[in-house]
């Protein structure tokens, strides 16, 4: 193997822009998987769909994917909050999240994705924007647009979220949740009505992501499952329920991924976060920033 | 009923089946019901972990596609009887379930469950990218036209998934009434209790897991005689996976005969659906009943009957343990 200094800094610069990239898509299980404990595997499913609300607004009036995907933000909220409650109702009040909560999300997810195939079949879709094409060249760095842009997006996406968990009410109570919801009850407030709100922005949050997938990738419906391992496997190593931890734990799983595909072969790719989700169940659950 | 009793029955029912579909005249209903057969293995293997520990497994399609993979590399090595396959196909994929249930359930339930989410992907890509099976190219598995005493060959493989699949539900049945299925119930129930009782609960779900694990690489080893031809996309097919999930829950969980009822039935209606509609519309049909019934009808097809039959509630699976067993025919 030739080993060339430029290949190793452009590999590890590219997995800190696409590790960005990551922690978007993580951010929404980081709040249902991490604070919640809605164990929602089909996050990835919302992200898709996300993907392909962008992809047919900017097929058909070409309007930019970041901008569709923020315009829908609303609607997946709505989305998110009306699922949680047929998951609060079915489940959580029964005591049966355990398993049949989990069947149900995989139901979610593979009716999505059926769906998905059966309306816009297994062709890959891209979107088209300005951005998307050119390649910033510096000292020896390529950095295409069309991964800076979505990397600089969910950079700004997790800190705000960062600011509305520690700094609003909402966020706090949302914190609270996790910690005590009898003594948020006695407080006064419905555990109920902020997890709605919780599980609501963590679908909101999909929305985005599935713009900055659908720019940097071409998508097709079942693309989701490959997400499936990193996201839980970024979100068990950041620690469950820290987005600065699902930021580090996303770059980290990144650079280690991005340096795999250069040095081995992009089809190794995908067994690296599985690898990082073992390793950090094996040796420290509680992840790098674990409570 | 004692066991050996009742493997002798089931073994006469199966060939009754046999006799039927050979009666039937059309190698067809063969084919079919080769897949169904294969569904009830999935389903009974499934509810071992899923239905008698609680613990969701989402990477069937791994361990299914784990069993034909070593029959692909054992065919390679040297061609074998299927029956060698079979053993050595569900002692691998036992030994991977053994090895998950290890890395991951010391820990909180989900994790498993991500962590076989995970599993699948990451065997396909293992399998993509090695050649000697195939990669990601695929493997021919030349069967014979026709062998010694049953004719053709897929009468053959129907008869080896008829003896799995009555070896499967007797395992099932064992399990649930001797004190290993107490064991699984209590972990299913509070394993904290079960735990603090003195209930050895990660022993008994490792030996859950490798069980499961082997029945369900047991189910793929005769597959790439049944296909021909071996792709990673039809082995890791998703449809397994949501299938052996669907199947246990619309039937119910709680005993052998839900995970038979409901895999006869989705199974034969895909069967028909494949047929008459389209595969993918036979999947969502799948999907959808899914979802229906884990929200409406929470203990399945046994659950509703049972509630019908008695005209009183069903309390929460996980409370009734002894009374879930199918009632006991009258000597």
């Amino acid at each position: 193997m030739i080993f060339s200094f430029d290949l190793l800094v452009n590999a590890i610069v590219s997995g800190i822009l696409i590790g960005a990239f990551y922690a978007a898509v993580t951010a929404g299980i980081t709040i249902s998987f991490g604070i919640l404990d809605i164990v929602n595997i089909a996050h990835p499913a919302f992200i898709i769909l996300g993907s392909y609300i962008a992809y047919i607004i900017n097929a058909t009036f070409g309007l930019d994917p970041i901008l569709t995907a923020i315009v829908a933000m609303p609607a997946f909220y709505v989305l998110g909050a009306g699922i949680y409650q047929i998951y609060y109702v079915s489940f959580e009040k029964r005591g049966q999240e355990s398993m049949r909560g989990l069947a149900f999300f995989f139901g979610l997810l593979f009716i999505t994705e059926v769906m998905l195939v059966l309306y816009f079949g297994v062709d890959y879709r891209y979107v088209e924007a300005r951005y998307i094409g050119p390649t910033w060249h510096f000292a020896g760095l390529d950095i295409p647009l069309r991964i800076l842009v979505p990397c600089l997006v969910s950079l700004l996406m997790i800190a705000v979220l960062q600011l509305l968990l520690t700094r609003s009410f909402v966020g706090r109570a949302i914190m609270a949740v996790a910690q005590d919801q009898l003594a948020l009850k006695l407080m006064g407030v419905d555990p109920v009505r902020i997890k709605r709100i919780a599980f609501g922005i963590s679908i909101a949050t999909a929305s985005l992501a599935g713009a900055f997938l659908i720019i940097i990738q071409p998508v097709e419906p079942s693309v989701g499952r490959e997400y499936i391992g990193r996201v839980f496997a970024i979100c068990v190593l950041g620690g469950m329920g820290s987005l600065p931890g699902t930021l580090i734990a996303a770059m980290l799983i990144g650079i280690f991924e991005s340096l795999t595909a250069t040095f081995y072969g992009p089809s190794w790719a995908p067994a690296v976060s599985f690898g990082f989700l073992l390793l950090t169940l094996a040796v420290r659950p509680a992840g790098l920033l674990g409570r | 009923m004692r066991s050996d009793i009742f493997f002798v029955i089931c073994l006469v029912v199966g060939g009754a089946v046999f006799a039927a579909a050979l009666a039937l005249g059309n190698d067809y209903y063969f084919f079919a019901g080769y897949v169904v057969l294969q569904y009830v293995v999935l389903a009974t293997a499934w509810n071992i972990l899923g239905g008698y520990c609680g613990y969701v497994n989402f990477g069937s399609a791994a361990f299914f596609a784990l069993g034909a993979y070593s029959t692909v590399a054992l065919h390679r090595l040297h061609p074998m009887p299927i029956p060698v396959d079979v053993v050595f196909g569900g002692v691998v994929s036992g030994i991977v379930g053994f090895g998950m249930g290890y890395l991951t359930l010391r820990l909180r339930g989900a994790f498993f469950a991500i962590a076989t989410l995970a599993l699948a992907v990451v065997l396909q890509t293992l399998i993509v990218n090695w050649d000697y099976v195939g990669g990601s190219r695929g493997a021919y598995i030349v069967r014979p036209e026709s062998i010694a005493p049953f004719g053709s060959y897929i009468k053959y493989l129907f008869l080896i998934m008829m003896l799995l699949a009555v070896g499967a539900i007797t395992v099932a049945r064992l399990i649930e009434r001797s004190r290993l299925g107490y064991g699984f119930a209590t972990i299913r129930d509070d394993e904290l209790a079960a735990e603090a009782s003195g209930v050895p609960t990660l022993r008994l779900k490792l030996i859950a897991t490798t069980i499961s694990g082997g029945l369900m690489g047991m189910a793929g080893a005769p597959f790439p005689y049944y296909i021909g031809f071996l792709q990673p996309t039809s082995a890791f097919g998703l449809e397994y996976a949501v299938n052996s999930i669907a199947m246990p829950l619309i039937g119910g969980t709680t005993g052998w005969v839900g995970p038979l009822i409901g895999a006869i039935l989705l199974g034969s209606l895909q069967q028909i659906a494949t047929v008459t509609i389209s595969s993918a519309v036979n999947l969502l049909i799948v999907g959808f009943l899914l979802v229906g019934f884990v929200i409406a009808a929470p203990n399945g097809i046994i659950g509703l009957v049972r509630k019908y039959i008695r005209h009183k509630p069903v309390g929460p699976v996980g409370r009734r343990r002894v009374e879930a067993d199918a009632p006991e025919p009258a000597p």
